[in-house]
């Protein structure tokens, strides 16, 4: 239960809207959405989850969390004019106004502001972040540990990365990193930063997933989708026996 | 055909490897190659084209190993001599290895067919350095994308190498398989589609593991008209008409027996034909067929198919029965992408006695070095038998993150155990099985190796060099 009952009669639930679940679905996404789920569920929050693809209607003020998956280049050019003319737009208005939202991979670069492929084409995003990515010549993969100051002075974020576009942020404090590199590459390989976060809106190159291995970063996912619809979110703590040692696992390995 | 002194000693240098490698206890499975490829690049290709009916080459995600052994097996029945990577090693490397190892010292490649199983990277070097007469392609699943990047790239690079095939050699498809059979469009050389007509397995939903419902031709999304698993199926493309082809080699009929196999019928250019096979799992189902296909290419004999495949049984790792002593029962079954595992989990979970469990999660180079595939495979479908597993264990490098997956899968965070070294993993739970129960040990590929040779110190497996 959550620690502070936010009304004694009302029973407590979280909507999540998982964006184009049959085209981006690359390594281990869905286990985010099991985290979120499990870990609502063990709190006797009720979890509920939606999904919208090509051609689907969304109504946004019936969401509470947003989660994008990575693609292939292939699948997110087939979803781009629908993501474009369709969800996108609604979907930058709720996060203006507080919806968190995790993107992953290709999922982040599409909320970015451009994507320049090998032989120079813009592809436009959403601009959600001041972010743009650029087509890289190799790919940076590998393990990645980095610090999370978001969740705490040592909090660390760990999980694997798989991305050929290298995604810059720009200078503005509207979008900041998300996480500052200790191993692996992160955003492009060059400036320790790694992910975006604007309000309660992040992107990530990390995949893993990141949330199982990551508890608190879930946590904070599902307090700031309470305290938009409750007002509070103050969460009951879970054991995390395994999520701690898994975490730590690829922790020691860095250090 | 006079080999040159520089075959020569790349050759002898390789089978010295080889003996050396043996004699100190590894497999030596890749380096004899390395070392001889390094004096020689040409030896692959040299001694290749010295088979007399030329090479079948196996590639695809899932069932290289068992669909080349299988039709190894059915082969050697029709009394062909082989040459053979049985280890599995289908790297470049691996595969020069078991050509040194089948050439005399004089440089001569004695035996009628190579069966080569290979990695579908290596399809392109491969295809270049031993023309064969025929590639069988199994299926597509995404595994080890930290190396190959994305699954489309994988496809298209198998695509591009089955163009520059000779004309006359043949690719045998998977028809089931979307990705699998648009290979056959617009490709200009002779194709053998083989598939499953009969819908006693399978359903109308498609599973969390299908790797595409979107039409690779055209990009809208397929029609399915029955699953068996992934996205293999009875599929097509209402927007540009890409279909599942008809396959000339079908299964018409099936009956699964649980662990102790299955039987089913089907029609080939042959003519008709009854298999039993005591190998248990759908994916073994397709895997014979696949080699049917092959083997009904070298125009077989139907008994030599059904004596081949009926004394057929597994082993490295692949359902593998171990001998634990009586009234217990070992398996070990490799898992190593979601499709694959899911599975290996239908085909334990048909077991309804009381069982253990280990999984051992490696993330070593041969593994994939990304793990993130367990959370696609559906460890979730293990909740509805939580009550007859006795002990659930993990171990190996990424153990604990196994662990982990499994306690959000619903199992009891409590009743899950990790032990850190395979070693004591496997001889703790061996010791622990009790008599009628069953012990399940799924390994990724590298602590597969570990387990054999574990298996093999505490007279367990033979080596798995010499099956």
């Amino acid at each position: 239960m959550i620690a502070t009952p936010l009304t004694t009669e009302k029973k407590v639930s979280l909507q999540l809207l998982h964006l184009y679940p049959d085209l981006l679905n690359l390594y281990g996404d869905r286990g985010n959405i099991i985290a979120l789920s499990r870990r609502c569920q063990w709190r006797h929050i009720e979890f509920t989850i939606v999904q919208a693809s090509l051609g689907d209607k969304v109504d946004f003020s019936t969401i509470d969390i947003v989660f994008m998956g990575g693609g292939s280049d292939r699948e997110q050019t087939l979803l781009f004019q629908d993501f474009k003319a369709y969800k996108g737009p609604a979907l930058v208005e709720a996060t203006e106004e507080g919806l968190p939202l995790l993107a992953v991979c290709g999922g982040y670069q599409l909320l970015g502001k451009y994507y320049k492929t090998q032989e120079g084409d813009e592809m436009p995003g959403l601009g959600l972040f001041d972010a743009w990515t650029e087509a890289g010549k190799n790919r940076l993969i590998g393990n990645v540990v980095a610090r999370i100051p978001l969740l705490g002075p040592n909090i660390t974020l760990v999980g694997f990365e798989n991305h050929s576009g290298k995604t810059y942020l720009g200078s503005s404090e509207t979008t900041v990193p998300l996480a500052q590199i200790i191993a692996g590459h992160g955003n492009n390989g060059q400036d320790k930063g790694e992910g975006a976060i604007y309000k309660n809106a992040v992107g990530t190159y990390l995949h893993g997933p990141i949330l199982p291995k990551n508890p608190a970063f879930a946590d904070w996912l599902l307090t700031k989708a309470l305290e938009r619809k409750y007002g509070k979110g103050q969460l009951e703590p879970l054991p995390d026996l395994w999520e701690q040692k898994a975490h730590q696992s690829v922790v020691k390995r860095f250090s | 055909m006079f080999p040159s002194p520089r075959l020569l000693t790349a050759l002898w240098l390789g089978k010295v490897a080889i003996t050396v490698n043996r004699h100190i206890g590894h497999g030596g499975t890749s380096l004899p190659g390395m070392v001889g490829r390094k004096i020689a690049p040409q030896m692959l290709s040299s001694l290749a084209s010295q088979l007399k009916k030329g090479a079948i080459v196996v590639t695809g995600t899932n069932g290289k190993t068992t669909t080349s052994k299988m039709l190894a097996a059915i082969m050697e029945k029709a009394g062909l001599t082989l040459t053979h990577n049985r280890a599995g090693a289908n790297l470049i490397s691996g595969i020069t290895t078991a050509f040194i190892q089948s050439a005399s010292v004089g440089g001569q490649i004695g035996s009628d067919l190579g069966i080569i199983e290979v990695d579908e990277a290596t399809v392109p070097s491969l295809t270049e350095e031993v023309k064969p007469r025929a590639v069988v392609v199994t299926n597509f699943f995404r595994d080890q994308l930290d190396r190959f990047g994305e699954l489309d790239k994988t496809v298209e690079l198998v695509k591009k190498s089955l163009q520059k095939l000779p004309p006359q050699s043949l690719i045998i498809l998977n028809a089931d398989d979307p990705l699998v059979a648009s290979l056959g469009v617009k490709h200009r050389g002779p194709i053998l589609y083989y598939g499953i007509e009969s819908r006693s397995y399978g359903n109308k939903d498609m599973s969390q593991s299908a790797e595409t419902r979107f039409c690779r031709l055209c990009g809208k999304p397929l029609q399915y008209e029955w699953y068996y698993f992934g996205q293999l199926g009875h599929y097509h493309c209402p927007h540009c008409g890409f279909q599942r082809p008809k396959p000339q080699v079908r299964i018409t009929d099936i009956e699964l027996k649980g662990e102790e196999g299955s039987s089913f019928s089907l029609e080939t250019p042959q003519g008709l034909l009854s298999i039993t096979l005591s190998t248990p799992g759908f994916y073994n189902i397709y895997n014979a067929l696949a080699a049917i296909a092959a083997a009904s290419h070298m125009k077989t004999t139907q008994s030599s198919m059904q004596m081949g495949l009926e004394g057929y049984r597994t082993n490295f790792g692949r359902m593998e029965r171990l001998d634990i002593g009586a009234e217990r029962k070992a398996f070990l079954a490799l898992i190593k992408n979601p499709t694959g595992c899911d599975e290996v989990i239908r085909t334990l979970r048909q077991n309804e006695g009381p069982k253990r469990l280990l999984i051992m999660i490696q993330d070593n180079a041969a593994d994939g070095r990304d793990i993130s595939w367990l959370w696609d495979a559906d460890f979730e479908s293990l909740e509805q038998i939580a009550p007859q597993l006795q002990s659930i264990a993990t171990s190996g490098l990424r153990g604990e993150d196994m662990a982990l997956r499994l306690s959000y899968a619903g199992l009891p965070a409590q009743k899950i155990q990790f032990i850190a070294s395979i070693d004591e993993a496997i001889a703790s739970t061996i010791e622990a099985t009790g008599p009628g129960e069953t012990l399940y040990i799924l390994p990724t590929y590298t602590a597969l190796l570990a387990a054999k040779t574990t298996l093999t110190r505490l007279g367990y497996s033979p080596k798995y060099w010499e099956e």
